[in-house]
């Protein structure tokens, strides 16, 4: 086997647009990661590692054939209900919410490993039943996807629930859930909203009244929001400059090399940066769609789709929250924020997608 | 036939699916456009705004408080200044168990129950996130000892601080006051002015006395250094700063020597006493006994010091010669005789047969002469040497109330003179008009009798009386009677000169000016009632004595200072200038209870104007005039009044 073949074998199942939107993200966060942790190397180093790690898993993952893919869903869903039922029971408790399950050798938060579980089982059993489909089958995808978001949500970890409340309802609705009920559920939640506002932890409730106004609370809940606010307003048209953020550097922004990194990149980088990050979020989402249209099969058509839409939303929703127009939910901002784990399952997401995209054309020649 | 529905069927899906995914391609958009336009709202259009609350954020202004101007008296004596000293400071929110900590503290450094007081005072009025002094000028040793152990005390600092300091004390604590520990009205006061901030960061401001008077000279321009502060308020650099600019010198025209002679003559009298250059008006002592300890009130007096002071019989916080408030006694004559000479109500060679009492036409009534069976006849001349009251009586009822206030009034008498000092009282000039106003009656011409020799309704202040003698001393050119002399640009090192400001010129005759004053000579000299204090003197001076009842004396009974009360004893004044010919010192001594002026007042005065005229520094032995026992009475000189 030439250098060239083995190239070629190593990169036959990544997806080169795909790749390279993910690179450019990946190089924002490195950059900013830099300037967010205060010009600590190791910090960026271990970003780095997270990075080469998740590459790994994303090309194993990119070269499973789709029947593989298929036949993982039943035994990841039914071992992440197990570990989310693992945490009920024996949970660590961390901030007031019970969200990590000690292994032994490690402490795992079976939350982050459903956000692909449930779309995959639920679009393993829309392919299972594509024949013929009926309300009963939406039914009971509906409550695959109810029970671990019931049991993410009692955590309590609001946010996770329902970003994977999300990406389910996206293979319901890639899958054909009647506009009828798409309608009814939106009056229901309308109306049940009072409901779940009762149901609600304080701090819950909080986050969501800082969101109207953040100001009733600058030095408390609210400080996040409106140091975030601050950051981002006085980065201007074009940015205080690569190192220069003042909110950043003098300590004022929380969490910035996490949930809040967006605020310092939009600080130090401005509207033109903000411009330029939303434009490759767009690329990456655009190629995503792509592959989604491409897409040979019911199942892979579904995966793909909410693989990409969850993407968006998991963008939206952070960038949302750091300029204040959602409230505080703990999401990072995909590809960018720190963290080993969430670059996992990103990761991991983008993997199937590539799959799906190179495993097709094989089919096809 | 079946795999063409499944085809159809397949179809419609791919269809189906194609229609969400676009549904889903334009959601994606939305959520883009939205952060899209949120951005541009933050970023461009309310750019400023974050921008501003970024940098507010960013740079905390530290003022920098100036060092307060000092007073000087007019030979560059220090009266007022700042040492540099250390405090112990604590911060209450920071501290777990405060008694604990001042316990504690206790064994390393000095506290006594004076600071303990004084430091839950302060901790009751402040507020959470204040540092509050538990203990000023810590000795060297006190510094050395508390930082070995400053670990073990978080929220306890040791601060490095300016303090304001009185070197002659009680001496001058009327004069200069004090300053104290800004309070909410001291807040609210400087808000209406709108120099609020310039107070940033500064913790005194004068309370009382010239420091209260002068206090925009004294206090200085704050300086400001803008510094970059991180989250949690530490500095990281500083960005700008601009210097504070000390206060202003005070240079007072008071001799700081004078003033201290004239405090050690009272010896156990209260009282009061002024100094002024006629030619001028600039005081040189200002004198009010008792005095207190002005250093007392800096750092926030306790509740018992305060108590005690409040509550003192002497009452040494009552400023005497500003606000205390007598009869003149017969210290009027000279300005009534004056205005008898003005109206032409007496010629100077008219003489008037004194049996020793008055009685208004119509009535029976016997208005007394201090002297029993009366001086005989009196002339003007005489009716001062000798202090005839009769002579007084009757020319008050025929000049009459109306000419009286006219007169009296532009010698400032019932107004304030406007000195450069809060608080002024302005005595009682009756007048037919206040009369009605405060009594709703008429204006007897039995009042009028009384105040043609000081007495009735009619009030002076020390400092007014010492205005009046001035004016008449000066020939009837008055100035108004001002403390600072210059002031001491701390800038340029320029002195500028307060201007004098002359009250009045009365325009008197100087042929009656002349009598009078030949008059008050003659008070001083052998058969005077001031002859004795003024014996040996080798300068002329002009006098006058007056008694200021304290209680009254029933019709018929005779005043006995042994059988009454010390404190109900008559109050003492002398009146006086020299040298006669140029006045270069005006002198108004109030002794309380010291009975005769010619006795205790005179004696007062007299050591001040040896020390001015003739720099004479009176021995320990008689710095103070001995207190006068009421047997005393029977003393060569004649005891008038």
């Amino acid at each position: 086997m030439t250098r060239r073949q083995l190239w070629q074998r190593i990169t036959q199942h990544l997806d080169l647009p795909l790749l390279a939107g993910m690179l450019m993200l990946m190089m924002v966060s490195l950059l900013t990661l830099y300037s967010a942790s205060e010009h600590n190397f190791e910090r960026v180093l271990a970003q780095g590692v997270n990075i080469l790690v998740a590459f790994f898993c994303l090309w194993v993952v990119a070269n499973l054939p789709l029947h593989y893919l298929m036949r993982t869903a039943v035994p990841i869903y039914v071992f992440g209900m197990a570990l989310l039922i693992g945490v009920a029971l024996f949970g660590e408790i961390s901030h007031g919410a019970r969200r990590w399950l000690n292994i032994g050798v490690a402490t795992i938060q079976p939350s982050e490993l459903m956000k692909i579980g449930v779309p995959l089982m639920m679009a393993w059993y829309f392919e299972k039943h594509e024949a013929a489909l009926t309300y009963k089958n939406y039914a009971i995808a509906a409550v695959l996807l109810l029970l671990p978001v019931g049991l993410i949500a009692r955590q309590p970890d609001l946010g996770t629930a329902l970003l994977i409340s999300a990406s389910g309802f996206y293979v319901l609705f890639l899958a054909g859930l009647s506009w009828r009920i798409i309608g009814g559920m939106a009056v229901a939640g309308i109306a049940s909203a009072p409901v779940l506002w009762s149901l609600m932890h304080d701090y819950q409730r909080h986050r969501i009244e800082m969101l109207f106004d953040p100001s009733q609370d600058a030095l408390g809940k609210g400080y996040h929001t409106i140091q975030g606010m601050i950051a981002v307003g006085s980065g201007g048209i074009f940015g205080k400059g690569y190192l220069n953020g003042t909110q950043t550097h003098l300590d004022f922004l929380p969490e910035r090399t996490t949930d809040f990194i967006f605020a310092v990149y939009s600080e130090e980088f401005g509207l033109i940066g903000n411009l330029i990050l939303l434009g490759m979020y767009f690329f990456v989402i655009g190629r995503g769609f792509i592959i989604t249209a491409n897409a040979s099969t019911y199942f892979t058509r579904l995966m793909a789709g909410s693989i990409t839409l969850t993407f968006a939303t998991y963008a939206f929703v952070n960038m949302g929250m750091v300029s204040g127009i959602l409230p505080i939910v703990g999401v990072p901002l995909p590809m960018v924020s720190y963290g080993g784990t969430s670059m996992l399952t990103l990761l991991l997401g983008f993997g199937m997608l590539m799959s799906i995209q190179t495993h097709k054309k094989l089919v096809k020649s | 036939m079946s795999k063409r529905v499944e085809l159809k069927n397949h179809q419609q899906e791919i269809f189906n699916f194609r229609l969400r995914l676009f549904i889903s391609i334009g959601f994606a958009l939305l959520l883009l456009c939205t952060l899209l336009a949120r951005f541009v709202y933050l970023q461009a259009v309310r750019h400023d705004y974050y921008q501003t609350l970024a940098e507010k954020n960013r740079i905390s202004v530290v003022p920098i408080v100036p060092n307060r101007g000092l007073i000087l008296d007019r030979n560059g004596v220090v009266l007022a200044h700042n040492f540099s000293g250390y405090t112990l400071e604590v911060t209450p929110s920071k501290v777990k168990n405060l008694q604990a900590t001042i316990d504690d503290l206790a064994t390393l450094v000095e506290i006594a129950p004076r600071d303990r007081k004084r430091f839950k005072k302060l901790l009751a009025e402040s507020h959470d996130f204040e540092t509050l002094m538990i203990r000023s000028r810590l000795s060297e040793k006190e510094v050395a000892s508390f930082a070995a152990q400053q670990y073990r005390f978080p929220g306890v600092e040791i601060k490095a601080r300016l303090f304001r300091e009185y070197p002659y004390s009680d001496k001058t604590a009327h004069l200069l006051g004090y300053i104290g520990r800004i309070n909410q009205t001291d807040v609210d006061r400087l808000e209406d002015n709108e120099s609020s901030a310039n107070y940033r960061g500064t913790d005194y401001i004068g309370k009382t006395g010239l420091e209260q008077y002068y206090e925009n000279e004294l206090h200085g321009t704050t300086g400001i250094e803008q510094v970059e502060v991180d989250s949690a308020g530490r500095a990281v650099r500083i960005i700008s700063r601009s210097p504070p600019v000390s206060g202003n010198t005070l240079v007072l025209s008071i001799d700081a020597k004078l003033q201290e002679i004239a405090e050690q003559a009272f010896g156990a009298y209260r009282g009061a006493l002024v100094a002024i250059d006629p030619s001028n008006g600039e005081i040189l002592a200002f004198v009010s006994r008792p005095g207190y300890d002005p250093s007392l009130f800096v750092d926030g007096i306790d509740a018992e010091s305060w108590k005690e002071l409040n509550d003192s019989p002497d009452h040494p916080l009552n400023n005497r010669a500003l606000r205390g408030q007598y009869p003149s006694g017969s210290t009027i004559k000279p300005f009534m005789a004056l205005a008898g000479l003005f109206y032409n109500i007496r010629s100077p060679e008219q003489t008037i047969s004194d049996p020793g009492y008055y009685t208004l036409s119509g009535s029976s009534h016997h208005y007394r002469d201090w002297k029993q069976g009366g001086h005989g006849s009196v002339d003007l001349f005489k009716s001062i040497v000798i202090s005839c009251d009769t002579y007084y009586y009757g020319l008050a009822v025929e000049m009459g109330i109306d000419n009286i206030f006219e007169f009296l009034s532009r010698f400032g008498f019932g107004k304030k003179t406007g000195i450069d000092l809060e608080g002024e009282t302005s005595g009682l000039l009756p007048s037919q008009e206040w009369k009605m106003k405060r009594f709703k009656q008429k204006w007897y011409a039995g009042d009028t009798v009384s105040v043609g020799i000081g007495q009735g309704y009619s009030l002076v202040t020390p400092l007014q009386l010492a205005s009046a003698t001035a004016t008449l001393a000066n020939g009837g050119i008055g100035f108004k009677p001002h403390l600072v002399r210059e002031i001491k640009n701390s800038r340029t090192n320029e002195l500028h000169k307060l201007e004098n400001n002359p009250l009045i010129d009365m325009k008197l005759d100087p042929a009656h000016l002349d009598l009078v004053k030949r008059a008050m000579q003659a008070v001083t000299q052998p058969g005077g009632t001031a002859a004795q204090a003024s014996a040996g003197a080798p300068y002329t001076i002009g006098g006058k004595t007056g008694t200021a009842q304290v209680v009254g004396i029933k019709q018929g009974e005779k005043y006995d200072a042994s059988k009454i009360d010390e404190r109900h004893r008559d109050h003492a004044w002398f009146i006086s200038f020299a040298p006669v010919d140029k006045p270069r010192i005006a002198v108004v001594v109030l002794a309380e209870n010291g009975g005769h002026g010619g006795g205790t007042a005179a004696p007062i005065a007299r050591k001040v104007m040896d020390y001015y005229l003739l720099g004479k520094v009176p021995k320990p032995a008689e710095a103070a005039i001995p207190a006068t026992t009421p047997a005393a009475s029977d003393a060569p000189d004649i005891e008038a009044d």
